[in-house]
This record gives structure tokens, C-alpha cells and sequence, in this order.
């Protein structure tokens, strides 16, 4: 620290050295477990030896663009990315309409312990892991002894196998990640409620507009910053339709409208040990979600002047 | 908000607050029925008897995890990465936030650094290459690959940037000039006003830890090292599979696979349940902490 190399940087040095050393620790694990795999990435162009560990990262064979030709030629993939792109943007839709409209009933609530209540509740799932909320789920939803079941049942109704059926399968994943998620984006929603200038609504009402026409023409504008700003917030995250979610509650039976990117991306590589074709569509995932991600935050700061940083 | 309310307005806020009571329910039901599932007795969870109230009450499922060693275990071994795996987490947002909060007279390499942090939060090598890396590195089955991998959160690391650069200049400018270093300054002045955003960081970072259980299932080998939500999906996957287990389960007739994963579930579930009311608290804090002061 003490050298005298050039007279400013030494000084710089001698002034800030603190804080490079605090930075030490982050530094050496970002390289680690972030740089790492992302030089990694090389192996989708190779073929890659598990052997050899990350060496085989340097030595591995090249084979241009040839892992991408094999998956382009899977039948699997082309269904898988259908699949993803249905899940996912089916997600974001109902995870932002539901709720909007839990936000708003939310809002007309005037008794505060009961709206208290209500937040409060609705929350508890979004803090459960999928694999707490996956062995409920499997556990109410089974066809033979699950309690939904008994109740159709009861009503006379045929059984039916929400997990094991693929006509029943995206449904399910759809009404449950809004069962865990909507009380987030109700958080955001309240919020912008309560920011409304309330002298608006005793204007309407001085010139005779019922409850319905003030949602209508004052709160639902009001909050339009928010809902564009969630839907394209959103928009970055079509190609996630979930990986914890789907890897507890699919099964083989439902592969064929169930499987998803991130769970094919999985199977691909740590079942059948294929790490480069793996990797490869782990890759062409990426790229596709940074050009949505960046031109979501674009949006997202011209539309609703929404910073990320 | 007290004005004469019609007749249309009047049979609105009666739905109303039936819809919304009805979300509550089914928000809750779910979590309700595992529960007295797993006091119930075997015949009654079975025969699909059990709504929210246990039937045939028994604790036998609690009992038989009692005598399991290795929900015990993995129990352990979650409090453990919880602890260790937030204490190392959240000491790295700190450190790393402050130095990075300071302003660029100050530090001159500032922005090289944010950008290294940054350029994480955008790209990432992927699953296999972060698990070669894992393997390469010495760490693969131990409770270092629950903890390191994931130790520098950088979402959190820019969120406290962002606060610590919201506290007044002045606080630190002046212990500067008095001779204070950096890490006193730290220590002495930032961490302590920064406290409640601190306890929202680290709480949900605890929530993480615990929730976690993809890198257990492929960082570690040995299922005897699984923490509590990875041993978990193993039995849950294993009782959708192979239900032929139900009856190997033991002399124990009151119990069966259904109501010891219900009980193992809740089990699961009764640390978030306690830090609930805190998680709740401070959900919203959270939610806005990160917001741009500037």
C-alpha cells in the first residue's frame, strides 16, 4: 500500500485502501460462483467432458453451433417453449388481474380490522416454499383421498386427477401460483389506492357519480402507473413460467403440457447428464430473456418512470 | 366516507365482504386442512373425513416424526445453513453496500465495482455451469454449497446501497475528518441507524435459507445431508410414486404416509408461521426500501 508509484494513486490508495478490502470477500465469491459459470457458457459451443471438472471448460472439443442444431431438431423443445410461453404469459395475466380486483373489493372495505385481516391472510402462502405448498397441494388434489375430490364427489361429480391429466394440468399451475403470488402485486396495488387524491372522489360525488363510474373514471386511471408498470415488469419474465412451481407438481403424464424450459433445461443436464446441449438451451434461454428484460425496464422507465437503479 | 348509502350500494358491501371473506378461506384452507390432517387418524384421512377440524384426534403422526431421526436431522441441518447462510449474507450486503455507498471523491473505483455486481443481477452462467463450478471448486457436499453460492445477494446489496446513500452526508463527513476509519464508521454510525432496513434484509434472507431446496437436492450427495424442505420433497415425491410404502409404515395403525407428510409439511411450516408476524410487518417496508431516493 505504502509503494510510491504514481504520487495521485498512491495517495488514493492510502485513503480508500478500506474499502477495497471490504469489497475482497464479494469480489472473490462473485468471481467464484458468478464469473465462473458464466465463461462456463463456452461449453454449449463444445463438447463438453464431465470428467475433468472446470478444466473441461478450456480442453473441451469445439463443435461450432452443433448443440443448437439438436435441440432446434427435438420435437420436445419446440413443445416446450409453447409450453412455457402459454404458462407463463396465462401467469402473468391472471397474476395481475386477480389482484387488481382483490385490491379494489380491498379497497371498499371500510371496517379496518376485517381489511387488516384480509392482508394479512392472504399472504401466508407467498412466504411457503413450493415444495411445502406442492405437498399440500398433491395431498388435496389427489383423485382418491384428496378433500376436493370427496367434495365433488359429494356433488355427484367424476373424480378428477388435477396433477395427472394434461388437460387439467395448466390450470392448476395457473390457479395455484395466483393462490401463492396475488398477495404481492395486491401489496402494490393498495398502495397506489391509498395515493389517491381523495378531494377527486367529493368532487364525483357533488356532480352525482355512483361508486361505480368514481372506479371507473377515477381509481382505475389512478393507478394505471401500477398496472402498466407490473404487466411490464412482467413482460421480462415470459420465458419463467416457474421452476420451483413445475418441478414439484409435474409428472411424466403431463410432460406434454407441463414441461417447461427451465425443468427440460434440468432433466436435460443433471438426469441425462448431457451438460452441453443442456447449457446450450439454458443459453438460448438467456439470451431471449436479456433482450425482454432490458426493453421491459425500458419501458418500464418511459411508461411509469420506473427506476430499477 | 359516511354518506347515505342506496339499496344497489347496501347488497355491494354485503357481497363484498362475503367474496372477501371467501378469499381468506381459501387462502387459508389449505393450510388449515394439513394441519388437522395431521392430528387425525389414519381411517379418517383416508376416508377423506377431515375438513378443518382433526378427526379422531391423535398425535401419533408427531409421534412417529419423533422417533424418525432424520426429519430431526434435516431439521437441524436447516437451522444451521439459516443461521450460518444469513449471518455470512447479510455481513456481505453490509460491508459490501457501505463501501459501495460512498461517494465517488471518496472512492474512485466505486463504479467498477457496482458494475461488477450489477452485471451478475443481468447474466448468469446457468444450471449446469454454476454446478460443475460447485463440484470444481471442494465445496459439493457440504453445507458450504448451500451458503456460498448464493452469499452475496446482489438485489440486496443494491438495495442497502441505495438506503445508506439516503442517510445525510454530514453524519459520516465529519467522523471522517475527526479521524474516524471506515470500518468504525461502519460499525459505529451506519449500521446501527440502519437497523430496521438491516432486520428486513436479514429476514427475508432467513426466509430464503429456509425455503431453499433445489441446491440441496443437486449440491449434495448424500441424502443424510439434505436440509428439511429437500428431505421433505423427497418424501413427497416418494408417497405420489410408490404408495405401496402406506402399509410398511410401521405397528402404528393410527398413522400412514398421508397423515405423516401432513405432519412433516407442518412441521415445515411452523418456523415461517412464528416469524409471520414480522415477515408481515415489514413485507410492504421491504417492498419500497429498494425505491431510488434521489
Amino acid at each position: 500500500m505504502e509503494k510510491k508509484k504514481k504520487k495521485s494513486i498512491s495517495t488514493i490508495m492510502k485513503t480508500e485502501w478500506p474499502l477495497h478490502v471490504l469489497l475482497l470477500p464479494a469480489m472473490i465469491l462473485l468471481i467464484i460462483f458468478a464469473y465462473l459459470p458464466m465463461v462456463g457458457i463456452v461449453i454449449s459451443f463444445q463438447d463438453f467432458v464431465p470428467s475433468g471438472g472446470m478444466k473441461g471448460f478450456f480442453t473441451s472439443e469445439w463443435v461450432g453451433l452443433e448443440n443448437f442444431r439438436y435441440i432446434f431438431a427435438m420435437k420436445d423443445f419446440r413443445q416446450v417453449l409453447v409450453n412455457t410461453l402459454v404458462i407463463a404469459i396465462l401467469k402473468i395475466a391472471a397474476g395481475i388481474i386477480v389482484p387488481l380486483i382483490l385490491a379494489l373489493l380491498l379497497n371498499e372495505v371500510n371496517n379496518r380490522a376485517f381489511k387488516k385481516a384480509t392482508q394479512t391472510i392472504i399472504y401466508v402462502p407467498y412466504f411457503l416454499s413450493w415444495v411445502v405448498l406442492g405437498g399440500i397441494l398433491v395431498d388435496i388434489l389427489s383423485p382418491t383421498s384428496g378433500i376436493v375430490n370427496s367434495a365433488l364427489k359429494a356433488l355427484g361429480h367424476e373424480p378428477v386427477y388435477f396433477l395427472g391429466n394434461p388437460d387439467t394440468i395448466r390450470g392448476t399451475l395457473i390457479v395455484s401460483d395466483v393462490w401463492k403470488g396475488c398477495g404481492y402485486n395486491m401489496v402494490i396495488f393498495l398502495a397506489a389506492l391509498t395515493g389517491i387524491d381523495q378531494s377527486q372522489y367529493e368532487a364525483a360525488k357533488v356532480d352525482g357519480a355512483g361508486y361505480f363510474k368514481q372506479m371507473l373514471y377515477i381509481t382505475l386511471p389512478g393507478i394505471l402507473p401500477q398496472i402498466i408498470l407490473v404487466t411490464v415488469l412482467g413482460l421480462g419474465n415470459i420465458l419463467n413460467a416457474g421452476f420451483d412451481q413445475v418441478f414439484n407438481l409435474y409428472s411424466p403424464i403431463v410432460y406434454e403440457k407441463a414441461d417447461i424450459i427451465d425443468t427440460f433445461v434440468y432433466r436435460l443436464g443433471m438426469l441425462n447428464l448431457q451438460y452441453s446441449v443442456s447449457t446450450a438451451v439454458g443459453l438460448f434461454k438467456s439470451v431471449i430473456s436479456f433482450v425482454l428484460i432490458t426493453s421491459s425496464f425500458a419501458l418500464a422507465k418511459k411508461f411509469a418512470n420506473y427506476q430499477i437503479f | 366516507m359516511k354518506v347515505k348509502s342506496s339499496p344497489a350500494r347496501k347488497v355491494f358491501v354485503v357481497i363484498n365482504y362475503i367474496v372477501l371473506t371467501l378469499v381468506m378461506f381459501i387462502s387459508l384452507f389449505p393450510l388449515v386442512h394439513i394441519f388437522a390432517l395431521s392430528l387425525s387418524s389414519n381411517s379418517a384421512a383416508q376416508a377423506g373425513w377431515v375438513t378443518v377440524l382433526p378427526v379422531n384426534f391423535t398425535l401419533d403422526s408427531y409421534k412417529y416424526i419423533l422417533e424418525k431421526p432424520e426429519v430431526f436431522k434435516a431439521f437441524g441441518i436447516s437451522v444451521l445453513r439459516v443461521v450460518l447462510g444469513t449471518i455470512i449474507s447479510v455481513g456481505l450486503t453490509i460491508i459490501s453496500a457501505y463501501a459501495m455507498s460512498q461517494p465517488d471523491e471518496r472512492f474512485h473505483a466505486r463504479k467498477y465495482y457496482v458494475w461488477v455486481f450489477l452485471i451478475t443481477m443481468i447474466f448468469s452462467g446457468g444450471l449446469i455451469p454454476q454446478f460443475i463450478v460447485v463440484k470444481s471448486v471442494g465445496i459439493y457436499n457440504t453445507i458450504w454449497a448451500l451458503i456460498l453460492p448464493t452469499a452475496v445477494q446482489t438485489f440486496n446489496v443494491i438495495l442497502m446501497l441505495n438506503f445508506f446513500r439516503g442517510l445525510p452526508y454530514a453524519l459520516t463527513e465529519s467522523a471522517l475528518i475527526d479521524g474516524a476509519n471506515h470500518f468504525q464508521i461502519m460499525a459505529r454510525i451506519v449500521v446501527p441507524i440502519s437497523k430496521p432496513s438491516l432486520a428486513t434484509v436479514g429476514l427475508f434472507t432467513m426466509v430464503n435459507h429456509w425455503n431453499s431446496w433445489f441446491d440441496g437436492m443437486i449440491y449434495l450427495s448424500d441424502t443424510s445431508k439434505y436440509p428439511l424442505q429437500t428431505y421433505l420433497r423427497n418424501v413427497i415425491q416418494s408417497v405420489d410414486v410408490a404408495s405401496l410404502d402406506l402399509n410398511s409404515v410401521g405397528a402404528m395403525t393410527n398413522v400412514s404416509q398421508k397423515t405423516v407428510t401432513a405432519a412433516q409439511i407442518f412441521v415445515a411450516i411452523i418456523p415461517i408461521l412464528m416469524v409471520y408476524p414480522l415477515l408481515q410487518k415489514y413485507f410492504i417496508s421491504g417492498m419500497t426500501l429498494g425505491s431510488v431516493k434521489e
